[in-house]
């Protein structure tokens, strides 16, 4: 649904400094990938972006708010497949791509309204409302990852790995206030970024409540 | 449709395998393959001609959400979406504020369902008089009604129906460029004070798009003739005024934050408004809006404002005052020239239940335009179960009741959802929601067979309401219509640097599409 691909060398340029920019900003995630990225980025090498994962990671760019986390990953990812390319420099495009998605994507946990498990792969800089619609997975996103709905609400099933994620913002949090069944780990899907640290996390979708005009309402844990 | 006939041509072949085994042995190939095209035709035409026939009445949030919900859950329905206007989304169109466009977005997972190949939207079709409730039901297994409110609360006091008084749905209607809210005569350019009653949401919208510079308003989907008015307005104070206090106010935190950072907009709270009684106290502690949106409150008047220009606009949030009576100017006959207000205390000792009574002083606020934010109403059609006073139609989780004490008689085929069901609050996401309520009552009618089913007793559905609505020369606007009217809305503002320019007249649309 959400796929737009289509030309997006020309802006190339642009990208380049916004993600130049995004580095600046990123300064701390920047030191876990180490030099490769400044050597990315400094030599201003952006084939490898041009890639077929690249493409289809742009597939939500419109979605300005997530801008920022794509960004990121494009980066981190051109990074990580440029390093992989130095290791192994035999290696064909396909397989360069396969060894890159497996060093870096998460174990993604999703438990639906029925109390199913999904158990997915989610690359990292991917958010969830992306990663469970790529995968199938009934995740509402009505405003498609603007900030301005409540629909991809999540609950991180486990207390320290919601202690991991950034604090929401106080936009994410007015919105969580209209979230229906919200509880003390609640976040929206659009805003948890798949990270390393985040392996292994396992998130619910709040079954919809037949009482759901009573405020306050909180679900029966899965 | 073309998997669906093919799993169960499948299953047909299983069930009777042994005769089809002897069937084959006993022809060529090519009689064989002519025989499997038959049946494959038989079982097309069976399901075509027995699908499970629906009609949402409506096509906003609600009926959308239903509309998706009842083509995932039933594979053989056929939805067909009927609205009054031409233009479909109902309240996402004409109720979200020109300048929240990421709350539109929900408009594309919309059109993905109007275009899905089992679902139909019938637009400028109005029921109650192109069409009539027990016609739909003869028409269709299922009828969902989720039409909304289209009318406004009252508030009953002397001199409401002075001029330059108007409800904040007509208010909204005409800045969404509806095509009924185009007549709206609102003077903006002889007064300075406007008084909105009423601190929900609605409230909100309408305090902001008064006061927010227009030049930001210039590049929003804002109704042409609305930005004009704007552009000339001469109104430079707005008071917002609540029954009760900060702790019960009615909007959510994201548009009060939205509010309290216009630019050039004074903020003016009553520091003294915001003391706290116990009961209060127990509220906010419950209710995570009510204390982020009172928290945002406090912090706005304790916050000193900076008076930087001469062109400085004024927002007042006026606490604890009730409505006694309007004014009438004594200049201009018959128009309003302020609001009579009596003060107000809270009574009551339970949580949420607190309720504002008049303390008997009075004040006024001069003013020369209200608008009332008091709250939608929902109104009836014929044959239609209705509670006036509730404003809703009495239902058991979205299944119509006869009479709303008697649970157990139901009018069967008929539901509601939305607004109608639930009265006019929520977000668009409440109607996601009350849609799968309203889907999970109608498929547990269909599994205990309370709706019969629909290979048995066939019903016209499409086919019948097309034919009807030819006889009776109804203009039927469909959603590749909308879609020319939608392109030449975007061709339009295209040139003005908007997203789009609304057809806002009933000519224009028919124009377009003819």
């Amino acid at each position: 649904m959400w796929r737009r691909g289509g030309d997006r060398k020309c802006n190339h340029k642009v990208k380049e400094l916004q993600l130049e920019d995004q580095v600046k900003r990123e300064g701390r995630r920047l030191a876990r990938v180490g030099a490769s990225i400044a050597k990315h980025l400094y030599t201003r090498n952006c084939s490898s972006l041009c890639g077929v994962r690249y493409i289809q990671s742009s597939r939500c760019h419109y979605m300005q708010p997530l801008f920022r986390q794509h960004a990121f990953r494009i980066l981190y990812k051109g990074a990580l497949m440029e390093r992989h390319n130095f290791l192994s420099t035999m290696t064909t495009n396909n397989t360069t791509e396969e060894g890159s998605e497996q060093e870096e994507t998460i174990s993604v946990t999703f438990i639906d309204k029925d109390g199913e498990e999904k158990h997915i792969k989610v690359p990292v800089g991917m958010s969830m409302l992306e990663a469970a619609h790529e995968n199938d997975i009934e995740l509402e996103g009505a405003c498609e990852g603007s900030l301005a709905c409540s629909t991809c609400h999540v609950i991180v099933m486990d207390v320290e790995q919601y202690n991991k994620l950034e604090d929401p913002t106080d936009e994410e949090n007015d919105m969580l206030d209209l979230a229906f069944g919200l509880t003390e780990t609640s976040r929206l899907g659009c805003q948890v970024i798949a990270k390393p640290e985040l392996d292994g996390i396992r998130l619910a979708i709040p079954a919809a409540t037949r009482n759901f005009a009573v405020d306050g309402y909180v679900p029966k844990p899965h | 449709m073309f998997h669906l006939g093919a799993v169960l041509e499948t299953l047909y072949c299983r069930k009777n395998q042994i005769p089809f085994v002897y069937f084959i042995s006993s022809l060529i190939i090519m009689q064989n393959l002519v025989i499997f095209r038959a049946r494959l035709c038989r079982s097309f035409s069976s399901i075509s001609s027995n699908p499970l026939s629906v009609c949402v009445v409506g096509s906003g949030p609600a009926g959308f959400y239903i509309a998706e919900k009842m083509l995932k859950a039933h594979q053989q329905a056929q939805v067909d979406i009927i609205d009054r206007l031409p233009t479909p989304f109902g309240l996402v169109r004409s109720g979200v504020a020109p300048d929240h466009p990421e709350t539109k977005i929900v408009i594309n997972q919309f059109s993905r369902v109007a275009q899905h190949e089992r679902c139909s939207f019938f637009g400028n079709v109005t029921l109650g008089s192109s069409v009539f409730l027990s016609e739909l039901r003869e028409l269709y297994h299922v009828v969902v009604l989720a039409y909304g409110a289209e009318s406004d609360r009252s508030l009953g006091i002397p001199g409401e129906n002075l001029k330059g008084i108007h409800s904040a749905r007509e208010f909204v209607w005409w800045y969404n460029g509806h095509p009924d809210g185009r007549n709206l005569e609102l003077e903006l350019k002889s007064t300075d004070t406007a008084v909105i009653l009423g601190q929900g949401n609605v409230a909100l919208d309408v305090a902001r798009i008064l006061l927010r510079p227009t030049a930001e308003l210039s590049t929003t989907d804002i109704a042409a003739h609305a930005l004009a008015t704007l552009q000339e307005s001469s109104i430079r104070v707005v008071y917002l005024v609540g029954r009760r206090g900060p702790a019960q106010a009615a909007c959510t935190a994201k548009e009060l934050r939205e509010i309290l950072g216009i630019h050039n907009v004074d903020i003016f709270i009553q520091e003294s408004d915001l003391l706290l009684n116990p009961v209060d106290e127990e509220e906010l502690k419950s209710n995570r809006i009510q204390r982020r949106v009172y928290e945002l409150l406090s912090k706005a008047a304790t916050t000193k404002t900076e008076h930087t220009s001469l062109n400085q606009r004024e927002l007042h949030f006026v606490f604890y005052r009730k409505p006694d009576s309007f004014q009438e100017s004594k200049e201009r006959a018959s128009h309003v020239s302020g609001v009579h207000f009596e003060q107000t205390v809270l009574k009551g000792v339970s949580p949420g239940k607190q309720i504002a009574v008049g303390a008997g002083e009075f004040e006024d606020i001069k003013c020369g335009v209200v608008l009332k934010s008091i709250g939608y109403k929902s109104v009836p059609v014929d044959d239609l179960p209705f509670d006036h006073k509730k404003g809703i139609v009495p239902n058991d989780r979205g299944r119509v009741l006869r009479d709303p004490s008697d649970p157990s008689h139901l009018e069967k085929g008929l539901y509601v959802c939305g607004w109608l069901k639930r009265g006019p609050t929520g977000i668009i996401a409440t109607n996601l929601y009350c849609a799968e309520e309203t889907v999970s009552s109608i498929s547990e009618d269909l599994e205990k067979g309370g709706l019969m089913s629909s290979s048995v007793f066939p019903k016209p559905g499409t086919n019948g309401l097309l034919q009807l609505l030819h006889d009776r020369n109804v203009r039927i606007v469909s959603f590749s219509d909308w879609e020319k009217i939608d392109a030449e809305e975007r061709r339009l503002g295209s040139s003005k640097n908007k997203p789009r320019e609304k057809l806002a007249t009933w000519d224009e649309l028919y124009k377009t599409i003819s």
